[in-house]
């Protein structure tokens, strides 16, 4: 088997590959070096407190996986539980947050609704006041939320892999894809032809490309999102926190900068390049909850390039041109997925079987109908 | 630095001051009219490359101008009042 990408979703589906249905005959290619896409650049959180049922069980699913990875691949990725603070500044988030408790709770993920005085005591250098704009109405608070080491991540699965006999090239581009009539059965790649059974797509960015070469259409707009880390505080800040309405998401790292995100940029692009306007916009809207970072400054700020699907829910599975699987549609939400999108996309591929818990997010639900509406969760719109 | 556009109207403006819109094109090797629908509907072709999209100064002039923009860059290779 190929697998196109060698970030944390194509490295952990040859991962479970091997360690789960015993395929060890499986070459996972990187255009760059593994982790330099989106896996190197997004912002670390893993969570699970979505909007729907089906994202919740998905995500609660990757997240106990999480849990477990360290001790499972004996290697420290550095994941610490630290709670998610969701901060509703309006009547309509307000409204948003308590729905996301309930559905939470209904399936499976420990989120409470909390008041303003809770939110507080979990988090005290929070503003309640709003800075005098968006005083803070209230919240959730996701008991489970975490963070870990994204490189770390990235590299126990490609370890845990090769261990096993997988083989992760870096530097192979794949060209283009070798057919038998409608069907996939290798890839043309720099580094000469490879032919297999199954060519999965795990590629963040440039999904689209790829899946042209199989003839497959996607409803994959690319767009960048920037990030940025300050430079060291105190070890004080222990709780992720965010705020949906005000758009921006924040965390400690282990060496203390406050690592900020926010939403994409409105034009679908690849370029890599961020800008001055985000930082300001971003850097404004968590002062107002958090004026302790006036006096922080910023250190250095990146940009990935993410694929966005139109209902804000991740596009897994079958394509209708046999031989060819994608995981995509990961857009801001792809690193807390990791775990569990890499054991589905392998279950799926190893035995052929939609697994019940992919299944609603397959990529002909568009043709359907069927929609999985989640864009309150996403938290970068 | 961020994306500045030209309008033709009033010159180099930053691009938070537009709406983006995408010209949605089928392309013609989909025959069956359901499939057409939800092509339309739902899919991109995304190029990684030059691209033809409209955009609106909805904190300018108000009016929808036509551009050509390369993805990977950035850069933008021209805009117009003119259709595409």
């Amino acid at each position: 088997m190929v697998i196109v990408g060698g970030g944390g979703h194509g490295l952990a589906t040859a991962y479970y590959l091997a360690t789960r249905h015993g395929i060890t005959n499986v070459a996972v290619l990187e255009r760059k070096y593994i982790g330099a896409g989106n896996s190197g650049r997004n912002t670390t959180i893993i969570r699970s407190n979505y909007g729907i049922p089906e994202a919740v069980r998905f995500y609660q699913r990757s997240l106990e996986l999480y849990q477990s990875l360290e001790a499972e691949t004996e290697r420290w990725v550095m994941h610490k539980q630290k709670g998610l603070l969701n901060l509703a500044v309006s009547e309509a988030s307000l409204r948003t947050e308590r729905a996301r408790a309930a559905v939470n709770a209904a399936f499976g993920a420990r989120t409470d609704f909390v008041t303003p005085k809770e939110c507080k005591e979990i988090c005290p250098q929070l503003d309640l006041t709003g800075g005098g704009v968006w005083p803070v109405l209230g919240g959730s608070y996701h008991h489970e939320g975490a963070t870990a080491r994204h490189d770390r991540v990235v590299w126990a699965f490609a370890e845990g892999a090769m261990r096993r006999g997988v083989h992760v090239h870096q530097k192979v581009a794949v060209t283009g894809l070798m057919k038998e009539g409608d069907k996939v059965t290798g890839v043309e790649t720099t580094a000469g032809p490879i032919s297999a059974k199954a060519v999965v797509g795990a590629v963040g960015g440039h999904v689209t490309t790829l899946a042209a070469l199989a003839g497959v259409r996607l409803p994959i707009r690319t767009h960048p999102l920037q990030a940025f880390v300050t430079n060291h505080y105190e070890l004080a800040f222990n709780v992720i926190a965010a705020s949906p309405p005000l758009l921006f998401y924040m965390s400690q790292t282990a060496r203390g900068e406050m690592l900020i995100g926010a939403e994409i940029d409105r034009q679908p692009s690849y370029s890599y390049r961020s800008g001055y306007h985000f930082l300001q916009n971003c850097s404004q809207r968590a002062l107002t909850l958090f004026p302790f970072m006036r006096n922080l400054r910023v250190l250095r700020q990146w940009t990935g390039v993410c694929d966005m699907s139109p209902d804000y829910s991740p596009i897994m599975g079958l394509t209708g041109v046999e031989g060819f699987y994608v995981t995509t549609g990961w857009g801001t939400w792809g690193f807390k997925a990791i775990p569990a999108g890499g054991e589905q996309m392998a279950e799926l591929v190893a035995t052929g079987k939609v697994p019940e818990l992919i299944a609603p997010f397959a990529l002909d639900r568009f043709a359907k109908d069927r929609t999985m509406a989640d864009r309150g969760s996403a938290g970068t719109h | 630095m961020s994306l500045h556009i030209p309008c033709p109207n009033c010159g180099s403006r930053p691009v938070e001051e537009f709406l983006y819109g995408e010209i949605s094109t089928v392309p013609d090797s989909i025959t069956d009219a359901d499939a057409r629908d939800v092509d339309r509907a739902f899919m991109h072709n995304n190029p990684e490359g030059a691209q033809i999209e409209r955009w609106f100064h909805v904190f300018g002039c108000r009016r929808w101008l036509t551009m050509r923009r390369d993805t990977r860059t950035d850069e933008v290779i021209g805009t117009s009042w003119r259709g595409y």
